[in-house]
């Protein structure tokens, strides 16, 4: 029976009211009096050296405030990153300067040259084109292999070469690895691409920066995942501001999928332009704008190779992987092919000999950082492929080598760094064979036949580490910030509470969700809860949305402090029931003394904190409890997920028929919102599958530089799916025992797509091995016909 | 500037326009009608649909010149007159057929202009007309969901929300 209120209830968003009425307050929507507006004169050439800017002409042109270039910001620190990888010859990685505007030489399109604020925005486009640029073209660094080569074009200059770190994971030892491979009955290769990719979340990236003279204060209202993290990085590392001084805004965000964790050249420039034009300044990036300024995602160029025993064991797995960073290293860039990818690289399988190399690369492209589950798609990608791809080899049912090789027993020690916890992935195989219908498959194959189409069934399993965490471990790795989160639980006087909570809700949900478990905790109505976040001056602190972390981390932050809540509570009702405390239960919003009919209800204890008329002279009055919390571990949630797909061998179009995912993400608060994550991960899935690819040519000129280019997935190229999330393990390691959702659906998609596609093009008769994402027409039909 | 007057959600306004301004510029800038949002600058996103004249219009790809006259309806004028959301907004909610509310108001806006042309729409015709819509939030399941309830069609066997 569905709950109706509280922890498992599908409670409705409270939060769509205003999002549907047109009541939101996104950042584009704060206009502060005075502002000027800012354009940035970006790079149409992918490398190049700066001889000369003459903005003589720029700053004469009408309503221009200043034109500020790369010698504005010389004596101010450039963008820092947030993660420092230590190379696998223990040296730590390359690390080179990204200024706020470009110093010296350009390194990407896109790259900002300068900055021109202005009284209007179209005076202050009109005056970048009066700019006038001497920029010496230089060779594009564009591909990776190319570019790890001695002799190689150096995208910076200072740098030894282009290879920012050369990292290893798991079995160090060369000869071992070699054994193992050498030993196998056999070993299936697979080189494949995991294809650059636009984050785009539909609300491009705004900022606006204010300066108030009179007490030396400043405000950035930003579209942020992470307003704490923004204000830590850009006054400690880029401006040199006291914290205490500044003031980070991020209101209603417009979805954010990773891109907006990242601090930004452009958030810095008008908290810095704010002050030296004693005005607020306001920039509003256009979707072209986002294209070549938003940190790309994915982009890896790997070699997986897996290694099985005459009885179809797993006995050894190496990958060989090149990951692109772009022109400059982004805030989590580093860590996202390190210990993002290398640590998942043992799925949901036994393997006992796991090496993971990974050569991190400069090139002239924009940066790339986490994009949706950020490195756990590219492992959980490579390795699903090629255990498909041994099937097929082998000819044996891709599920029963899958369930053959499962880790089964919990706790679990990977070769490569990580503990899990708990799991059933049996026990999600199982959901899924049942949702997804696999026993009729073979049904709907020969009905698609009889249509002149082939079908296919493409399956995929996956695990991910959410809530990245804990905070020494993680800083043992190379992270240069801790990984906790905090909540205050604030009760008012007449019993509703407002809680502030570092987590960062864009799109997910926190407004409904994070009032369940408070509610649920006391026993009141969820109505009397409500969330306040993404406003540094009204949250203690905290680390923001990303990597399916809210409830995980900050949701156990919150029940930690309403923990402490409920606690002193007892101590007042106790002593207004003249019981002992350790007497006090709490109970549907009353306190009751356990084995009488004795109770207070919630309303009058939180009454009696702020007027303690008679209360216990030993309590503090008032009722509020702030609590941090550091998890022990990662979570783990995994799944099993299963495509059907029908290609037209006529003209090589792909049709997804069907999408099921069977997930355990332990136990689950509101199982809509839930749903809502998958379904929203399954569409961005497919479309990394079917449709999207960042393109840039030779030269590096950006080939997809809009949604006339860049093939965003629409209405009509996705079906409904099916989710099942009755399979569930509960984290064993934080209070509510959740696991996070949030990226499992584009993690656990791609991979169950193209090992449908791969299974309709072998079901023709034609032995085709490999195709890489997207899987285009043009790529389908060419895979049939070569 | 010229000057530009139209009837937005009932009321007359006017302003002074550039004639590059767009409607959707005039809207949010001029009117300070937030709630259209603009979402990219190639007429593909489908954020900034209003109506102009009882049809489903990006507003970021007509000048606001363009609309002197024109009876133009935008998401702030679609709630019921008590205020309560009206059939397509109460079901979006209730199929939970947004996330991040940036690309509703323009989802809710096209729906209105399907449901006006097509009261039963089959799923099929659904997709196809939010084609001009984009979602990167929800995998388009629960709008898709979400409008054919709005519609009157019993959705219930369609996968959970």
């Amino acid at each position: 029976m569905p709950k109706d209120s509280g922890i498992g209830a599908s409670s409705k968003r409270r939060e769509d009211v205003r999002f549907l009425t047109g009541a939101g307050n996104y950042t584009d929507d704060i206009n502060v009096h005075g502002q000027a507006y800012v354009h940035f004169l970006r790079s149409d050439i992918a490398h190049g050296r700066i001889k000369s800017i003459d903005t003589s002409a720029a700053e004469a042109m009408p309503g221009v405030v200043k034109v500020f270039t790369g010698k504005d910001f010389e004596g101010v620190g450039g963008m820092p990153c947030g993660w420092e990888v230590t190379d696998k010859h223990g040296a730590p990685m390359q690390e080179p300067p990204h200024p706020i505007l470009a110093q010296g030489k350009v390194r990407h399109v896109g790259d900002p040259i300068a900055a021109v604020v202005a009284d209007s925005l179209e005076q202050a486009r009109d005056a970048a084109e009066a700019i006038d640029l001497d920029i010496e073209e230089l060779p594009a660094v564009m591909n990776m292999k190319a570019a790890a080569q001695d002799g190689s074009t150096l995208v910076h200059d200072d740098l030894k070469n282009n290879i920012c770190y050369d990292w290893q994971l798991g079995e160090t030892d060369d000869t071992k690895v070699d054994e193992v491979f050498a030993n196998a009955a056999h070993v299936t290769t697979l080189d494949l691409v995991n294809n650059r990719l636009v984050a785009n979340p539909m609300e491009p990236r705004v900022a606006v920066g204010e300066y108030k003279r009179g007490t030396d204060e400043y405000t950035l209202f930003t579209t942020s995942q992470n307003p704490h993290v923004i204000r830590l990085l850009m006054c400690a590392f880029v401006l040199g501001l006291p914290e205490h001084k500044v003031r980070v805004v991020a209101p209603d965000v417009g979805g954010g999928f990773g891109t907006k964790i990242f601090h930004y050249a452009e958030e810095a420039f008008c908290t810095f332009a704010a002050k030296a034009c004693n005005r607020p300044v306001k920039w509003t990036s256009s979707r072209s704008e986002a294209f070549m300024s938003d940190a790309h995602g994915r982009d890896h160029v790997s070699k997986i190779e897996l290694a099985l025993d005459a009885d179809n064991n797993f006995i050894g797995l190496r990958t060989n992987t090149y990951a692109n960073l772009g022109a400059y290293l982004s805030t989590f860039s580093s860590s996202v092919p390190t210990w993002l990818h290398g640590t998942l690289m043992a799925g949901n399988y036994k393997t006992p000999v796991i090496q993971v190399n990974v050569k991190a690369m400069f090139t002239n492209t924009v940066p790339v950082d986490a994009y949706r589950g950020a490195g756990r798609p590219e492992a959980t990608y490579q390795l699903e492929r090629v255990v498909d791809k041994a099937a097929r080899e082998l000819g044996v049912d891709p599920i029963a080598l899958r369930r053959q090789n499962f880790i089964t027993q919990f706790p679990y020690d990977t070769p490569v760094a990580l503990t899990y916890d708990t799991g059933d992935y049996n026990g999600t195989m199982d959901k899924l064979e049942v949702a997804a219908d696999l026993a009729g498959f073979a049904a709907r194959r020969a009905e698609s036949e009889a249509n002149g189409k082939l079908r296919g069934l493409g399956i995929n399993c996956y695990i991910e580490a959410c809530g990245i965490a804990p905070s020494n471990i993680v800083g043992m790795l190379g992270a240069r910030a801790g990984l906790y989160d905090a909540a205050t639980v604030r009760v008012n006087a007449t019993g509703s509470i407002s809680v502030m909570v570092g987590a960062h809700s864009h799109g997910q949900g926190h407004e409904t969700a994070f009032p369940q478990v408070v509610a649920d905790m006391i026993g009141i109505d969820e109505s009397m809860v409500e969330i306040v976040h993404g406003d540094t001056s009204k949250i203690p602190f905290g680390m923001g949305t990303y990597g399916s972390r809210s409830l995980a981390v900050c949701g156990s932050a919150m029940v930690k402090a309403t923990e402490k809540v409920i606690e002193k509570g007892k101590k007042i009702a106790a002593h207004l029931l003249e019981a002992s405390e350790a007497d006090i239960e709490l109970k549907d919003g009353q306190f009751s003394v356990a084995g009488t009919d004795k109770s207070v209800a919630w309303g009058d204890v939180t009454l009696t904190a702020y007027v303690p008329h008679n209360y216990p002279l030993e309590v503090e009055p008032g009722l509020e409890e702030t609590a941090f919390y550091d998890p022990a571990n990662f979570t783990y949630p995994a799944g099993a997920y299963a495509c059907e797909v029908e290609v037209d061998p006529e003209t090589g179009q792909v049709t997804v028929e069907a999408f099921n995912a069977a997930d355990d993400f332990g136990n689950i608060v509101n199982p809509m919102i839930v749903d809502g994550q998958v379904h929203g991960g399954i569409g961005q899935g497919i479309g990394q599958a079917l449709l999207e690819n960042c393109a840039y040519d030779e030269n590096g000129q950006l080939l997809s530089a809009s949604f006339m280019d860049y093939a965003m997935p629409r209405a009509d190229d996705v079906p409904f799916y099916g989710v099942d999330h009755s399979s569930q393990t509960p984290c064993t390691h934080n209070p509510l025992g959740v696991k996070g959702c949030g990226e499992a659906g584009a993690i656990g998609s791609p991979p169950a797509v193209v090992n449908a596609v791969l299974d309709a093009l072998n079901s023709g008769g034609k032995a085709v091995e490999h195709i890489d994402m997207p899987v285009s027409p043009s790529r389908v039909w060419a895979a049939m016909n070569s | 500037m010229t000057k530009v007057s139209m009837t937005v959600n009932g009321k007359t306004v006017s302003g002074d326009v550039e004639g590059r301004t767009l409607l959707s510029g005039f809207l949010r800038e001029n009117l300070n009608l937030t709630g259209t949002h603009v979402g990219c600058d190639t007429a593909q996103c489908g954020a900034c649909v209003v109506h102009v004249n009882g049809e489903a219009v990006k507003s970021c790809n007509m000048l606001a010149l363009e609309a002197d006259g024109a009876d133009v309806g935008t998401i702030e004028g679609q709630a019921n007159q008590d205020g309560s959301l009206n059939v397509i907004q109460q079901a979006f909610q209730d199929h939970h057929g947004l996330q991040c509310g940036f690309c509703t108001p323009g989802m809710v806006m096209s729906a209105a202009a399907l449901l006006k042309e097509n009261p039963r729409p089959t799923e099929v015709e659904v997709r196809k007309y939010l084609e001009g819509n984009l979602c990167r939030c929800t995998g388009y399941h629960n709008i898709v969901k979400a409008i054919m309830a709005a519609s009157g069609q019993d959705v219930s066997s369609i996968a959970a929300e």
